[in-house]
């Protein structure tokens, strides 16, 4: 499974460029970021091609940051590709907590990314519906 | 003379006489002190052991101070100076460390508290024809009761509709015509707002007068209440461990708060060299009681700012006057007109491992009302990268601060090491309110 990168963040300004500072200094990409809005902090999420090493610079650095595993599903970039995968996970009613998602190769690929109530039920169930789960090397190769 | 007056005899009593008064309740306060394990053992080591043993007004000063450590080390019974089954109420405050106070009242003492009480309010020119709606709350904080039973005593109508429920409190001035109100100077102007925002214009009320204090506020803040809703509003003094409000209080002239000197006995000394200062300088307010049975205190250390005014009020009292409050000598904050020590707030944040040590209170205006804010550092070690966790985090120390200071603050988290370092004389406290 794919590991995302959570970071506790303070929502004012000159706090997200010091993260975004800190993974360049080390050589480190980011594919998708997303924040969420929490009044005082907000919570970075970042898929990066070196989650271990990102968490420790950060960390090097004072920040809080976490890995959690995340589902990384790669799916088609046309009308009713992300449908055909929520509909598998609404039939066995599992709850999407988290997700955003990015295009890899437009018209034909994108990736979701999500958390859900469920992983390992959801990981199953996904991959029995033939759905291509990224581990943290495949997000960075360049075809999948 | 048309002031008006409940107790001519008391308070208009010439100073030499009123000083034979409280002589004579000094000795009776240090006989019910003796009773009390703690001023034997603390009045025995200046060799007071006989209320007798004092011989004038002035030998006061003999006496040691008493604070407010003194009575949370005494919690819960260690003042108590007559049977508990004398004793018919008790008031707690909150303390500084988690150990609350407490001041027990026996039949008579409550009967003098409410006697003051009713000096108070009709000092300030409000009568039995009034509707006296009470806006502070009930309950272990004394304005809510103290000012109830003086202005039952006096024969008002009384609302005891407590603090808060602004539009329900608006609803009650409407429909029972109130011409009278007790609440902090911040709620009132909120509760003007709040009529702006109804549509009700102060006309359409029938309100003369308003009773206000708990909290410190300026000569501006009161003039702007006056004009705003076009009432007379007077500055009341009191402290939970002199009863609460009916300690001081302004006459109809307004020139200062007049202290009721035959149930309090006055100092004002240097709160470093713990000196009495001269009169008209500024200090720290120390009073003994001289009326309260069941928890008598000698040179309370009040930890107030104030000094006496000078000269004769016009209203013709013998009593003297105390200056509106300058603050306190100590870190005390008052919210909204609840006491909150900085300390109870940290012993908070310490017993919750997910935040660090380092934290900072900061106070605002919102409005009228004073918004409590305080900012913690997450524990970036138990970060677990979910915000509904941080969020839950969030609301359960604004909840365990609530239930100990009893303001709830508005909690924010911030990043490790974003707030100024735990060592040496890190400013923990910023009053970005206006100044009184």
């Amino acid at each position: 499974m794919a590991e995302q990168l959570s970071v506790f963040v303070d929502n004012r300004p000159g706090r997200l460029n010091a993260i975004t500072g800190i993974l360049r200094d080390s050589q480190i990409n980011i594919r998708a970021m997303t924040i969420a809005d929490h009044r005082d902090y907000g919570v970075a999420k970042l898929l990066v091609n070196d989650p271990h090493l990102a968490q420790r610079v950060l960390m090097e650095q004072g920040f809080a940051a976490a890995l959690k595993p995340v589902l990384a599903i790669v799916i088609t970039d046309q009308p009713g590709g992300l449908h055909e995968l929520l509909e598998i996970l609404a039939a066995r009613q599992i709850n999407v907590l988290d997700a955003y998602g990015f295009v890899v190769a437009p018209g034909q690929r994108a990736v979701w990314c999500m958390e859900v109530d469920d992983p390992v039920e959801a990981t199953r169930l996904l991959s029995t519906h033939g759905l291509h789960l990224l581990a943290d090397g495949e997000l960075y190769t360049k075809y999948y | 003379m048309s002031v008006p007056v409940w107790n001519p005899a008391i308070e208009f009593m010439e100073r030499e006489a009123l000083e034979r008064v409280q002589f004579a309740n000094l000795r009776q306060t240090v006989a019910w002190a003796l009773k009390t394990p703690f001023y034997r053992r603390r009045l025995a080591e200046v060799g007071l052991t006989h209320p007798e043993d004092l011989s004038s007004l002035r030998e006061l000063r003999n006496l040691p101070y008493t604070t407010k450590d003194d009575l949370r080390a005494a919690y819960p019974d260690g003042l108590l100076a007559v049977e508990v089954e004398q004793a018919v109420r008790l008031h707690t405050s909150s303390g500084t460390t988690g150990m609350p106070t407490v001041i027990y009242h026996t039949r008579r003492d409550l009967d003098c508290w409410t006697e003051l009480m009713a000096r108070c309010i009709v000092a300030a020119g409000a009568t039995a024809r009034d509707v006296f709606q009470n806006m502070t709350n009930y309950g272990m904080f004394t304005g809510g009761l103290g000012l109830h039973y003086g202005a039952e005593r006096v024969g008002m109508l009384v609302i005891p509709a407590s603090s808060g429920n602004t539009s329900r409190q608006i609803q009650l001035m409407r429909n029972f015509q109130t011409t009278v109100v007790h609440a902090t100077p911040s709620y009132l102007l909120h509760l003007h707002t709040a009529l702006v925002g109804e549509g009700v214009t102060v006309d359409q009320l029938k309100l003369r007068k308003a009773f206000i204090g708990a909290e410190p506020h300026s000569e501006e803040t009161r003039r702007k209440i006056e004009t705003l809703f076009g009432i007379q509003a007077y500055n009341s003094y009191g402290l939970s461990e002199m009863n609460g409000p009916g300690v001081a209080f302004e006459c109809v002239h307004q020139t200062g708060l007049h202290l009721w000197e035959d149930a309090f006995i006055l100092e004002i000394i240097d709160p470093q060299t713990l000196q009495p200062l001269p009169e008209g300088q500024t200090g720290e307010i120390v009073m003994t009681t001289l009326q309260r049975q069941a928890t008598p205190l000698l040179r309370y250390r009040t930890r107030d700012l104030s000094h006496l005014v000078s000269g004769h009020c016009p209203c013709g009292r013998s009593h003297r006057r105390l200056a509106r409050l300058k603050g306190r000598s100590d870190d005390m904050l008052i919210v909204n007109g609840v006491n909150v020590f900085p300390s109870q707030i940290e012993d908070v944040l310490m017993k919750t491992p997910e935040v660090g040590t380092n934290y900072l209170i900061q106070l605002e205006k919102r409005g009228s009302l004073d918004r409590l804010v305080i900012k913690t550092e997450i524990y970036a070690k138990l970060f677990t990268g979910d915000p509904r966790t941080l969020d839950d985090l969030r609301e359960r120390i604004s909840e365990a601060l609530r239930s100990v200071i009893l303001v709830k603050p508005t909690v924010e988290l911030h990043e490790p090491g974003s707030l100024p370092v735990s060592e040496g004389k890190a400013k923990r406290v910023v009053d970005l309110r206006p100044a009184f």
